[in-house]
């Protein structure tokens, strides 16, 4: 806690005390004046308050936090001033909140636990709040003191926020990358390749999947894929679009889609659903699928070996 | 890299401003950092919407906005038109569409390629399409 | 408006797409092949998509039509190189060239249909 902050608490609420009609006029101080003091105080004693905010952030947080805040600490402090210095009345902290988001998601990235990134934007009110008890008129230091500390409470609320959307960003990501190890597609003969799907098969999944399979098409020119579905417990209308989609999509390439390794109850399932496959080539298993795909690339490479 | 709120508007006159909107929707969308699939999801969805108000809306302009939701990036594009409206929103948003005839307006497989899909439209009184599309990082 | 350039091949008509094709541009090509296949007694047209970006609904008919077209006047239509992006946003649509053939590349479309056998005739 700063000293000199709890001074000014004290002295102001035995100065209200005292004088009832004083009182009344204190509370009325005007919040733009507020605003407008604070403002001017920041941009005054800009450097000051960095230097305070840097060395408080580099005692809380680790990992270059003090270096994360010299750098981009100064346009915050400017934001905020900005944001202070408003017209009309409104304080619209949306532009320094999205700076701190930024600065936040970052620090996350970094390794920062939330206590640590919440505690930085904390820190700043505590520099914030050192060099307003310097300054301006004592009569309104505590008027200024809780409006610095109302505000700073807020962006750090929001940088907490933050910090959740942060860490949510780096799971998804994570889980993006092991979508994409665990659908690998292969090149199984010269022009055919294969995608043994294992696991449920959801929207993000078999979207996945799709594109792989289809750039496996273009990169190996291959006139036939095999989407191979034994591993894939349960095919409902969901899974069924999906692969109806694929099959579409590797047609309009020019390739032809094999969907192997239905089981006979998936095909029971598929038929009392309603599912309509008849338009798609289908093999119970993924030999009979590989066999299917060799025959016909043979069949082309014949046509097109004779003169 | 533009900052979140900065927004920009292509006129939608005639048949060069589809071309247009499509350059400029692409080359944002690059600069998002969008990935190929996702940029030509957008752009086909830009040049259905574009052509629609081109065509249907006797022209209107598209409004590109960079748009953020928290850390979340985002493009949004507005199409808008003081043309005759959309009678029956239901369905124009039906699938099952045919050009020759029929509403033709491809709405509903648009709705389809991007994340989010608002329209609002009453006869007489212009037709607006908002889409946007999210950045997913991979 | 950019004109899409026609090759002849042999027996064959190919006409190489734009990254970005204008609808006019599309409604004149579909215009031209018909003329052209009706002048030279061309039994293939080959559209080559793999420098289009965007294939929206509109270009998606206008390929249609002229398969339909040229089918009549006694020609192939065979649409190649489409690439993965475009292919999946095409069936995202809803599009997915009904009747109109397919082939990864010019060699293999024109492999395909020399012998007049069609792609699908190997499908069980």
């Amino acid at each position: 806690m700063v000293p000199a902050a709890s001074r000014i608490v004290l002295s102001t609420i035995e100065k209200s005390v005292g004088s009832p009609v004083q009182e009344s006029q204190e509370q009325l101080v005007p919040q733009t004046q507020i605003r407008a003091l604070m403002a001017e105080v920041l941009a005054q004693r800009r450097r000051q308050v960095l230097e305070a905010w840097v060395t408080r952030g580099g005692t809380i947080a680790g990992n270059g936090a003090a270096e994360d805040l010299q750098r981009d600490g100064a346009a915050v402090l400017s934001a905020l001033g900005t944001a202070l210095s408003g017209r009309n009345g409104r304080l619209d902290l949306a532009p320094v909140s999205r700076l701190l988001s930024d600065f936040s998601a970052r620090r996350t990235r970094s390794g920062d636990r939330p206590e640590q990134t919440a505690g930085l934007v904390l820190a700043l009110r505590e520099a914030v709040l050192t060099e307003l008890a310097g300054t301006g008129d004592p009569d309104d230091r505590f008027d200024a003191a809780r409006e610095a500390a109302r505000i700073v409470d807020e962006l750090a609320l929001g940088s907490f926020d933050s910090f959740l959307s942060g860490r949510e960003e780096v799971i998804s990501e994570q889980g993006a990358q092991l979508l994409e190890l665990s659908t690998p597609v292969v090149r199984v003969w010269d022009r055919v390749v294969a995608a043994p799907l294992v696991g449920t098969l959801d929207s993000a999944r078999a979207q996945v999947v799709m594109e792989s399979l289809l750039q496996a098409i273009s990169d190996d020119r291959a006139l036939v894929a095999i989407l191979d579905i034994t591993g894939v417990p349960t095919v409902d209308t969901l899974v069924a679009q999906h692969l109806l989609k694929t099959v579409a999509a590797t047609r309009l390439m020019g390739a032809d889609c094999i969907v192997s390794g239905i089981a006979p109850q998936t095909a029971q399932t598929m038929v009392q659903l309603g599912i309509d496959l008849s338009e798609v080539t289908t093999r119970a298993s993924l030999a009979d699928a590989l066999a299917l795909a060799i025959a016909r690339v043979a069949a082309h490479t014949d046509r097109s070996i004779r003169p | 890299m533009p900052t979140p709120g900065a927004s920009e508007t292509v006129p939608l006159a005639g048949s060069d401003d589809v071309v247009r909107a499509r350059h400029r929707v692409r080359a944002l969308a690059i600069e998002l950092g969008f990935d190929l699939v996702a940029q030509t999801r957008i752009v086909t969805a830009t040049s259905e919407l574009a052509r629609n108000t081109h065509l249907h809306g006797g022209g209107g302009r598209l409004t590109i906005t960079l748009v953020a939701d928290g850390p979340r990036r985002g493009l949004q594009l507005e199409f808008s038109d003081d043309g005759p409206g959309i009678p029956d929103l239901d369905l124009a948003l039906t699938d099952g569409w045919s050009s020759r005839g029929g509403l033709g307006l491809g709405l509903s497989g648009t709705k389809r390629l991007m994340d989010g899909f608002t329209l609002e439209s009453r006869p007489g009184e212009g037709t607006r399409v908002e889409v946007v599309q999210w950045l997913k990082r991979r | 408006m950019t004109t899409v350039p026609v090759v002849r091949i042999r027996n064959a008509l190919v006409a190489a797409m734009q990254e970005d094709i204008e609808d006019r541009s599309a409604l004149e090509l579909a215009d031209r092949l018909a003329n052209e296949v009706a002048a030279n007694g061309a039994s293939m047209v080959l559209l080559d998509v793999s420098a289009a970006q965007v294939v929206d609904s509109f270009i998606s008919r206008v390929i249609v039509d002229i398969a339909r077209v040229c089918r009549l006047l006694g020609a192939q239509v065979t649409v190649v190189g489409m690439r993965p992006a475009v292919a999946i946003t095409l069936v995202e649509l809803g599009l997915t060239l009904d009747g109109v053939r397919t082939a990864l590349t010019i060699d293999d479309a024109m492999t395909a249909l020399e012998d007049g056998a069609g792609a699908d005739a190997w499908r069980v």
